[in-house]
């Protein structure tokens, strides 16, 4: 079916992003923080794709890349046609509008000395030739989506609490339509009411307007609501890519199977008793990766083979890939995740 | 108290306002509360409603003005630190009462190295060499789990990813081994996988050096994990005040029951669209004379417009369970 339908609003080829580190008197460039470390993936148009993994993964970095906040080391990000690492600067200008950022740190990313109002309407006087009543109009409908007071128009970033001040970034973002945005964090800084809010908006704006979202998030539960397919990350690879309703229901990559066991389910009853996978071994700076797979120093099911040779990220079964040898056909004898699952597994084999 | 013990921190009738161009804005409400050594006391509440500034407040950390704290006791030990001067405050931060912000940009300074930041309050109030604070820094980011600490210790914030800069304040509050924790959101960066670690290592520290803890978060599963007790906030005031268990299968507020419904499920059914508490939270321009949440409430009769409610206990339970609730309704249906 995959191949039947339209072509991918946004498509990744191989995309790297390494930050050098420089050290000693003169600076030399002595290595590389490998933040992102070849990643390919697609988002259809009007589709939400999750984006999860540990913490200092390279979420946010896939997200600015994507957009050309960095210059990348390598690859290939295809928006809408059009090569965004190749567009010059004039023609990227023109392009801005329809993609778009929600940032995790919404304190760096507000102008400390604009009002609400003038954030806002910022990007409408830059790219729009909207008369300043026209401007004002739209601001308050867009404070009102996001559940911002009107009252509150004329008030500066510091005047607000951490939530409200990650809704203007929202309000922001949404001002000139765009096609594709990318969430980064859109939610963490929200109370749960506004957070169903914000999400309720996204998926509205997403329904009328059939945007893309990439949407990073440490909540596996909002990922499960908002997410059509989710990838999961770990130490700047891509390790798992599958559609919702299947990674939460059996995950395939260890990594995933351990991220999903995690979760902090409110109840304080089921907190005590539940079974998490603890991952212990040492976690691996992204200067200095391991040689096989990322995920082997700290991985419960580690082989020989992991040790040395990195897994690509393959087709496994039908419209799931994964990057893990346990999934590899040379290896299915020898092992897999989940022991009730495993005909299935044999059953689909490898559709690539 | 259950144990005898007296509290470490009390507060009583904490009330805080904003001087602004257009005029006050009430942001803490007459707020008390109280911590026992070991014991982590768990902060919800609606975005606005004044956690952040309610813990700010205690330990000086609000610029005055605009902000003015105008009311109350806050008690650690027997010194009231409302009544402290700046140098006695600092100490205070520095050895006895860490804080984590919700923020991390806004409080690592992004021209020093982390090390920096890690090692100033080591040498400052625990009296270290430059030398031992080093080595103790890069325990302290191996600890909340940052690969590679010795390192990475040597990076400016800017190089770190949101989680990491979370971890590097939580460092930071850790450094001197406080006897109060106040941690305002923070884990919302991190991984469950991390969030977890450092769940555990704060249990740790509390088992072990008998830490209490003031922990803020949206994050009701944390919540579940973490806390004795659950404070809920709605306008700048505690609504609801019980034990963990007490709050998640036995909430009383509106507000608070409202709050546990728009949690999206891991397991189970996929909801289609999220439930949300409808309108809009309270601007607080004045002080509160009615309910703050009555504007929301579907059980709002003519009382919730005319007074605001005070702090009651639930005589219905066991004593010592110590729930309470500021509403003038009752879900048993014995309206007042
Ligand atoms: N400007 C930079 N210079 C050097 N290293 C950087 C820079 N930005 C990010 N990094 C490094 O790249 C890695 C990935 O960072 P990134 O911010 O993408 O992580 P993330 O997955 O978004 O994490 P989090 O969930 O904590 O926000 C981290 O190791 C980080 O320290
Ligand atoms: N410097 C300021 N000037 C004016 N109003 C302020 C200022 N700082 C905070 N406020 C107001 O005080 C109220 C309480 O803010 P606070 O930061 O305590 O909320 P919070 O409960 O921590 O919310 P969040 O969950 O979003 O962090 C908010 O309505 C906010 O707009
Ligand atoms: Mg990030
Ligand atoms: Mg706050």
């Amino acid at each position: 079916m995959r191949d039947t339908s339209p072509p991918a609003l946004v498509q990744v080829d191989g995309l790297k992003m390494y930050f050098p580190i420089h050290s000693g008197v003169l600076r030399r460039h002595t290595g590389d923080v490998k933040a992102v470390d070849d990643v390919s993936f697609s988002i259809n148009a009007g589709e939400t794709l999750g984006l999860v993994g540990e913490s200092g993964c390279g979420k946010s970095t896939v997200g600015r890349a994507l957009l050309r906040l960095y210059e990348p080391t390598a690859g290939r990000v295809i928006i809408d046609g059009e090569d965004i690492a190749q567009l010059s600067s004039e023609a990227l200008r023109k392009k801005r509008p329809t993609m778009q950022m929600v940032f995790q740190d919404p304190q760096a990313s507000l102008n400390p000395r604009m009002s609400l109002s003038s954030i806002i309407g910022e990007p409408l006087v830059e790219h729009t030739p909207m008369t300043a009543a026209e401007r004002q109009g739209r601001i308050y409908e867009l404070m009102d989506q996001v559940g911002l007071n009107r009252r509150f128009a004329n008030r500066f970033p510091h005047e607000f609490s951490g939530g409200q001040r990650q809704r203007i970034g929202i309000a922001r973002a949404l001002a000139l339509n765009p096609k594709f945005i990318v969430c980064d964090e859109p939610i963490a800084a929200l109370d749960v009411s506004i957070q169903a809010q914000v999400v309720n908006l996204l998926e509205d704006l997403q329904e009328k307007f059939g945007l893309t979202y990439l949407f990073i998030s440490h909540d596996l539960s909002m990922v499960r609501h908002i997410a059509d397919r989710v990838a999961v990350m770990y130490l700047g690879r891509i390790v798992e890519l599958s559609p919702r309703d299947d990674l939460y229901a059996r995950p395939l990559h260890p990594y995933a199977e351990a991220l999903l066991s995690a979760v902090n389910e409110p109840d304080p009853d089921r907190a005590k008793t539940r079974k998490r996978i603890l991952l212990k071994g040492d976690l691996p700076s992204p200067a200095n990766p391991p040689k096989g797979c990322n995920f082997c120093t700290r991985c419960p099911k580690v082989f020989a083979r992991c040790l040395t040779e990195k897994p690509d990220l393959v087709h496994v079964e039908y419209g799931r890939q994964v990057a893990c040898h346990l999934f590899d056909p040379i290896n299915t004898a020898s092992g897999s995740t989940g022991g009730s699952e495993d005909q299935e597994h044999l059953q689909h084999g490898v559709t690539q | 108290m259950a144990d005898g013990a007296a509290p470490v921190l009390d507060v009583r009738g904490l009330t805080t306002v904003f001087h602004t161009r257009q005029g006050e804005i009430h942001a803490v409400n007459s707020v008390s509360f109280s911590l026992k050594r070991g014991e982590v006391l768990g902060v919800v509440g609606e975005s606005g409603s004044g956690k952040s500034v309610t813990m700010m407040s205690l330990v000086g950390l609000l610029p005055a003005p605009p902000a003015e704290v105008r009311a109350g006791e806050v008690l650690l030990g027997t010194s009231d630190l409302l009544k402290m001067n700046a140098q006695g405050l600092s100490d205070v931060r520095g050895a006895k009462v860490g804080f984590v912000f919700q923020d991390p940009m806004t409080s690592l300074n992004p021209v020093f190295t982390v090390e920096n930041q890690i090692c100033e309050p080591l040498i400052r109030h625990l009296g270290m060499t430059k030398q031992q604070a080093r080595a103790r820094a890069v325990e302290l980011l191996d600890l909340v789990g940052i690969p590679d600490a010795a390192k990475r210790v040597k990076s400016y914030p800017h190089q770190f990813s949101g989680g990491m800069r979370q971890r590097v304040m939580i460092a930071i509050a850790l450094a001197c081994e406080p006897d109060i924790l106040i941690a305002d959101e923070p884990t919302t960066a991190l991984d469950v996988t991390i969030q977890a670690q450092i769940l555990e290592l704060m249990k740790d520290l509390r088992q072990k050096l008998g830490m209490a803890i003031i922990w803020i978060t949206h994050d009701l599963g944390v919540i579940a994990g973490i806390a004795d007790r659950v404070m809920v906030m709605y306008g700048g005031q505690v609504v609801e005040h019980a034990p963990v268990g007490e709050i998640f299968h036995n909430p009383q507020h509106p507000y608070t029951r409202a709050l546990l419904r728009t949690i999206p499920k891991i397991t189970g059914q996929r909801e289609k669209r999220l439930s949300v508490i409808e309108g809009q939270p309270p601007i607080m321009t004045d002080a509160p004379r009615a309910c703050a949440f009555r504007a929301r409430c579907a059980h709002r009769f003519d009382r919730c417009e005319a007074e605001n409610p005070l702090r009651r206990t639930l005589d219905s339970l066991p004593l010592g369970i110590g729930h309470d609730v500021a509403c003038h309704w009752s879900p048993e249906g014995a309206d007042a």
